[in-house]
């Protein structure tokens, strides 16, 4: 709808909204993280919920102990090869609409642990990240900067057409395959359909 | 506590047949160390905890090391006839020591308050003779840690009560903390690689990576 003939008729006392605007209001203010930590990063997780961040100015205070409960994933700390499949064994119990926040180096890229073999480089290689923030950790704020970005994606999020989010479309995956304990390596080292190496160009 | 001299004559009485060395180290802080034969690790262990005089009733560290085939190079002096003409000519000797797996143990005594003895046993090869004895049922502190050199190391402890992998995981082949461990290819690309990293991007991105 038109933005001036809403702020027009605002101005007369009607209120004007769209469902859209309205679920999606309600989404991005009840953002149910899942309790989970993996290393340090955990740490300013906690404390970003604490009183001196109060992270449930933005809705977001309640961890939930359980994926069945959890809107949010926040990949808090070092991916170990021998916990990744039990990350990606979590987000798939967790229910549509979920999103996930990469939180510090290591969740992102592998971080300091990149070179070496016990790491996964990225938990973006098994399961769809919606944010990353880098940081070895990253500060409360940098998280709390991390919530905004993703209430703005929810914001924009549209109930229909071509850019519907995933838990809309019926053809898209909610599940994405856990990967197995390899002789040397995780099989597979990563979910192509998820993950693609980026591409160099100097 | 007393000196590893006297301490290894008293371990050679106590224990028959027990091959002790005294390991040197040239490092500055030149702590030594003794270095027991499998067979009669244990026993040696058992002494060293149970005399009088020493009690070490407390293993506060153990770790493994990985000693890969060794190329030794020594300068030997020896008589030559050159030209007719005895010379001492000094020549270069190549010796190829074979590697071995080695762990060690921290030995500290809370009751006499001495410490440390640093303990070290060596397996006859890096391939197929790798067993030590398992010292965790004289210090239970051991347990953790012998499992972690199991797992990374290969070491094979007899007489460990619950020997399996602990960082890696079940199915896991490999002895990621030894020298000769490749690491599976799994590269991603790096804003600025170099040397080794440089190598494996080149191989990744064969075109587009000019550096």
């Amino acid at each position: 709808m038109d933005e001036g003939l809403r702020s027009e008729l605002q101005k007369q006392g009607v209120f004007v909204t769209t469902l859209e605007e309205l679920y999606n209001w309600g989404r991005k203010n009840s953002i149910w993280p899942l309790g989970f930590g993996l290393a340090c990063c955990a740490i300013e997780m906690m404390a970003a919920s604490m009183a001196r961040w109060d992270l449930a100015r933005f809705g977001a205070e309640v961890f939930r102990p359980s994926p069945r409960q959890a809107d949010l994933m926040i990949v808090a700390g070092t991916v170990t090869k021998k916990m990744a499949p039990q990350v990606v064994r979590l987000y798939n119990q967790m229910s549509e609409p979920k999103y996930v926040i990469a939180m510090g180096a290591c969740a992102i890229s592998g971080g300091p642990f990149k070179q070496g073999y016990n790491v996964l480089k990225g938990i973006d290689r098994y399961i769809p990240v919606d944010v990353h923030i880098p940081g070895c950790p990253p500060r409360p704020e940098a998280l709390i900067h991390a919530f905004m970005t993703l209430q703005e994606k929810i914001d924009a999020q549209q109930l229909k057409g071509e850019g519907r989010p995933r838990h809309l479309d019926p053809d898209a995956p909610s599940e994405f395959p856990i990967p197995e304990y390899g002789e040397h390596d995780l099989e597979p080292p990563k979910n192509p359909e998820v993950w693609r190496p980026a591409v160099v160009v100097r | 506590m007393e000196s590893l001299e006297q301490i290894k004559s008293r371990i050679e009485a106590a224990v028959p047949g027990a091959r002790i060395e005294i390991v040197p180290n040239d490092s500055p802080s030149g702590q030594r160390s003794l270095l027991v034969d499998r067979e009669h690790g244990f026993a040696v262990a058992k002494w060293l905890r149970d005399d009088p005089e020493l009690r070490f009733d407390y293993a506060s560290n153990v770790t493994g090391v990985d000693w890969p085939d060794a190329e030794l190079t020594e300068k030997v002096k020896v008589k030559k006839v050159v030209d007719g003409v005895e010379q001492e000519v000094e020549e270069v000797r190549k010796t190829v020591r074979p590697g071995y797996l080695e762990a060690v143990y921290h030995l500290y005594s809370m009751e006499r308050k001495h410490g440390p003895l640093v303990l070290r046993m060596r397996t006859a090869n890096r391939a197929d003779q790798v067993r030590l004895p398992s010292l965790t049922p004289l210090w239970r502190a051991a347990e953790l840690q012998e499992r972690e050199i199991y797992d990374l190391y290969g070491i094979v402890f007899d007489g460990h009560p619950d020997l399996r992998r602990i960082l890696m995981w079940d199915g896991f082949k490999d002895h990621p903390m030894r020298k000769d461990y490749v690491e599976p290819d799994d590269f991603e690309y790096e804003p600025t690689p170099h040397d080794e990293v440089l190598e494996r991007a080149r191989r990744h991105y064969p075109a587009g990576l000019k550096q």
